[in-house]
């Protein structure tokens, strides 16, 4: 049915909550990317199979992820009268005993994670109820992933079926756009988005607000609102996420701001590798077609309005918002000098709003709470909470959203967990290549973008990584500078220079043909680059240089003076040996090496051959008694 | 090859990202860009044939070179990396005897690396054709790879 009017909106919304929480059993599997990697579409074919089998009255359905991507595969269990429970690392060979077990009445306990009892999606009046039993179950806010999170743009995510419109509208979708479209003119919502504070979370932190009232008043018969799904970051995948367990939530938020620049067409730019999430957004772009949420005359008003979907095709420097309209335009992704910005002359000329995904994402639930409401969450001048992908060398890998503010411990040590298997943490690195890296000293920032630029890091999209002793900070800023290094578009001199200048540099240093004095030739070129060059992929591009130099140094001299590698990674000054008393002689390194190289009779130490040693590492990750160092 | 084309064409001219839209779908179904195929286009879509190729050797999912009937993708993202992922790739590179972007003899695998997938929680990550494996190890990987043996 096409959609008219809020009661048309509500029609639905009564109609499908009783779809999402029926008068039965209802198991729902978390199916984003990473839950399907670690087996959940086995996991909800297998129960499909079971419930068929047994001829159970149990529906099995679809969801997205609830981020705590360590514990999946995750399984939702709604049971009428019960809170909404948790399951968690549930393979296929559980699922028997788990329909088993629901059809003699009871809950398969060892497998709950926790409860959830209420959910507030924020962009409606009323919370979701659910039962209130099974006491010694722990709740989600009492879990320390989940404690000190705040999820307002992630509110649906895992909760709803990404590929079901109806869902998304139970829990208070699509309501924001109908107010907007039939109370608010443009340049309403336009101050209401300038008041909250929002800032753009593609990482520069452009205030959002501003960025529509340029484009909104540059003249154009055509205008355009872009969504920068380009998530290049490595070590990031918030935006993913996003796309794939919540897609009308990004529809709804791009509707209301191609409503209020004045654009009838919006572009979703994303990158190929995430099939499963152009394959959602596609089917969720097809539905709201289909209840005339996007097209002509949008819900009976005068407004036309489309979105298409366009894949990026690898290329990292395409997150730079010139070079992605380029991209869009048919050339190769190369940016251009702004001024003029996109907001006043963008793709094919015409004024052009890019915000990421994320920005989208949060614009339903302003308009819905008001600025007042937004603004209080965070912290004097970062408004809101910022999704992060809490990832490396960390307990509890996951995406969490946190108000800002809050500091990289409660992030590290009290939702992550600290670091793994009881390895010291050293170090975090924000922003991607474009960020730096965070010793333990700084660890009491608040997280804000203020707060991460003085540290010498920047906000960036979101990723965090974790790093421990294992890490060597020298090689890390290589890795960082390869990879800029060749995603460089090659359009101005000092970043297509520089970066490979400096990488020549690093590259001598981890192979232990450094000099002390490259160490500050590294920090000169640096502030080159990040003066001269044309984007923002060559200004940030020497952040990792000069954060690892500014809180590391030491790791560099080890490497120059003592040809050592503190962290035991650089093969060229590394030599693995077996520790003799505490080999147990049990073969397990023998077989792990691909070279032969590792000898010894059974139950004696082994020793290993340095000239046929690869230093590949093999029998490292393979020794379970720590017999084999690094030095 | 012509009847691909013209549905490729059709799909996407005049529309919004034509020109990449339309050599991702090319390469969807033939794994690279054939040069008559990028002749064609140039044709249907008014596009110098230079600027394509530019396209095609500008943007890394795109290859002139066709390949094998696998492509594993080692990811190198950043948790993959502090994770071991370099390891991986060797490992790759020395049972498949080949560099990464390069085909092996018999045509079944390209080894490729790829700058981040997404799915950090599992790093290290291996994606097989459209399959993804996570929390890898060097042992792991050639079992993997008996999946994809013909």
């Amino acid at each position: 049915m096409k959609i008219g009017t809020l009661s048309d909106v509500q029609k639905i919304k009564q109609k499908a909550l009783q779809e999402l929480f029926p008068k039965k059993i209802k198991l729902s599997v978390g199916l984003g990317s990473c839950g399907i990697a670690a087996g959940a579409d086995a996991v909800y074919d297998a129960l499909k199979k079971e419930v068929k089998k047994k001829k159970l009255d149990i529906q099995i359905a679809k969801t997205g992820c609830l981020g705590f991507c360590g514990e999946e595969p995750m399984v939702n269990l709604y049971k009428p009268g019960f809170p909404l429970l948790v399951l968690h690392r549930v393979t296929e060979k559980d699922v028997g005993n788990i329909v088993q077990v629901l059809a003699e009445g009871d809950i398969p306990q060892k497998k709950v994670f926790c409860k959830i009892e209420h959910v507030d999606n924020f962009v409606d009046s009323e919370e979701l109820q659910f039962g209130k039993k099974l006491k010694n179950v722990p709740h989600s806010h009492d879990i320390p992933f989940y404690q000190k999170q705040k999820k307002i743009v992630l509110r649906d995510c895992g909760l709803i079926d990404p590929e079901n419109i109806e869902e998304f509208i139970a829990v208070g979708g699509y309501s924001s756009l109908l107010k907007v479209l039939k109370n608010l003119s443009p340049e309403e919502v336009i101050k209401i988005v300038k008041k909250s504070g929002l800032r753009g979370r593609g990482g520069a932190g452009f205030p959002t607000g501003i960025k529509w009232e340029v484009a909104r008043n540059n003249p154009g018969d055509k205008k355009y609102v872009i969504c920068n799904a380009d998530e290049g970051d490595p070590g990031a995948y918030m935006n993913r996420n996003e796309m794939e367990s919540d897609p009308h939530m990004l529809i709804e938020g791009m509707i209301i701001g191609g409503y209020a620049i004045g654009a009838d067409e919006g572009i979703i730019y994303a990158r190929t590798e995430y099939p499963l999430a152009i394959e959602r957004v596609n089917g969720a772009l097809e539905e709201a077609k289909k209840y005339g949420l996007l097209g002509k005359n949008i819900c009976n008003s005068t407004f036309d309005f489309d979105i298409t979907i366009v894949c990026g095709a690898g290329a990292f420097v395409c997150g730079e918002e010139t070079a992605l309209i380029a991209s869009i335009e048919g050339y190769s992704g190369r940016p251009r000098p702004r001024p003029p910005f996109p907001a006043q002359k963008g793709l094919n000329g015409k004024p052009t709003v890019i915000n990421n995904v994320e920005t989208w994402c949060t614009i339903p639930v302003v308009m819905a709470k008001g600025p007042k409401w937004f603004s209080q969450v965070g912290t004097e001048g970062s408004k809101g909470t910022k999704v992060f992908s809490l990832v490396g060398t960390v307990k509890n890998v996951g995406l969490v959203e946190v108000p800002m503010g809050i500091t990289l411990k409660e992030i590290i040590y009290d939702i992550g967990g600290g670091g793994i298997q009881g390895r010291k943490v050293k170090a975090i690195q924000t922003g991607g290549p474009s960020g730096g890296c965070i010793p333990t000293a700084l660890f009491d920032l608040p997280v804000d973008y203020e707060g991460l630029q003085k540290s010498g890091s920047i906000m960036g999209s979101g990723g965090m990584v974790v790093m421990d002793e294992r890490t060597c900070m020298v090689d890390i800023t290589k890795y960082f500078l390869s990879f800029t290094e060749e995603e460089s578009c090659g359009k101005c001199i000092p970043c297509r220079r520089g970066l490979e200048y400096m990488r020549n540099i690093l590259e001598d240093i981890t192979e232990g043909k450094g000099k002390m004095s490259q160490i500050d030739e590294l920090v000169e070129i640096a502030s080159v680059v990040k003066q001269a060059s044309l984007c923002g992929l060559g200004q940030t591009a020497p952040n990792p240089v000069l954060s690892t130099i500014q809180y590391f140094r030491n790791e560099y001299e080890a490497h120059i003076r003592d040809h050592k590698c503190p962290a035991g990674v650089c093969k060229p000054l590394i030599k693995y040996f077996i520790e003799e008393e505490t080999c147990t002689g049990c073969h397990v390194c023998v077989r792990a090496c691909p070279t032969g190289a590792v000898l010894g009779e059974k139950k004696k130490a082994h020793t290993i051959d340095l000239d046929k040693c690869i230093k590949c590492g093999a029998c490292f990750d393979a020794c379970k008694f720590d017999a084999v160092r690094v030095e | 090859m012509d009847n691909v084309i013209e549905k490729i064409i059709e799909k996407y001219k005049g529309k919004v990202g034509a020109v990449i839209s339309s050599l991702e779908a090319v390469q969807e179904i033939y794994g690279y860009l054939p040069r008559e195929v990028l002749e064609k286009i140039s044709e249907e879509l008014d596009v110098h044939l230079s600027r394509l190729f530019s396209l095609a050797t500008f943007y890394s999912a795109f290859t002139l070179k066709p390949r094998g009937k696998h492509t594993i993708h080692v990811c190198l993202g950043t948790a993959c990396h502090v994770r071991g992922a370099p390891k991986i790739v060797d490992e790759l590179s020395r049972t498949l005897a080949v560099n990464p972007g390069d085909t092996t003899e018999d045509g079944n695998y390209t080894l490729e690396t790829v700058r981040c997938v997404g799915c950090c929680s599992l790093a290290p990550v291996v994606r097989v054709d459209k399959d993804t494996y996570g929390y890898n190890t060097m042992d792991k990987v050639p079992k993997i790879l008996t999946k994809y043996k013909d």
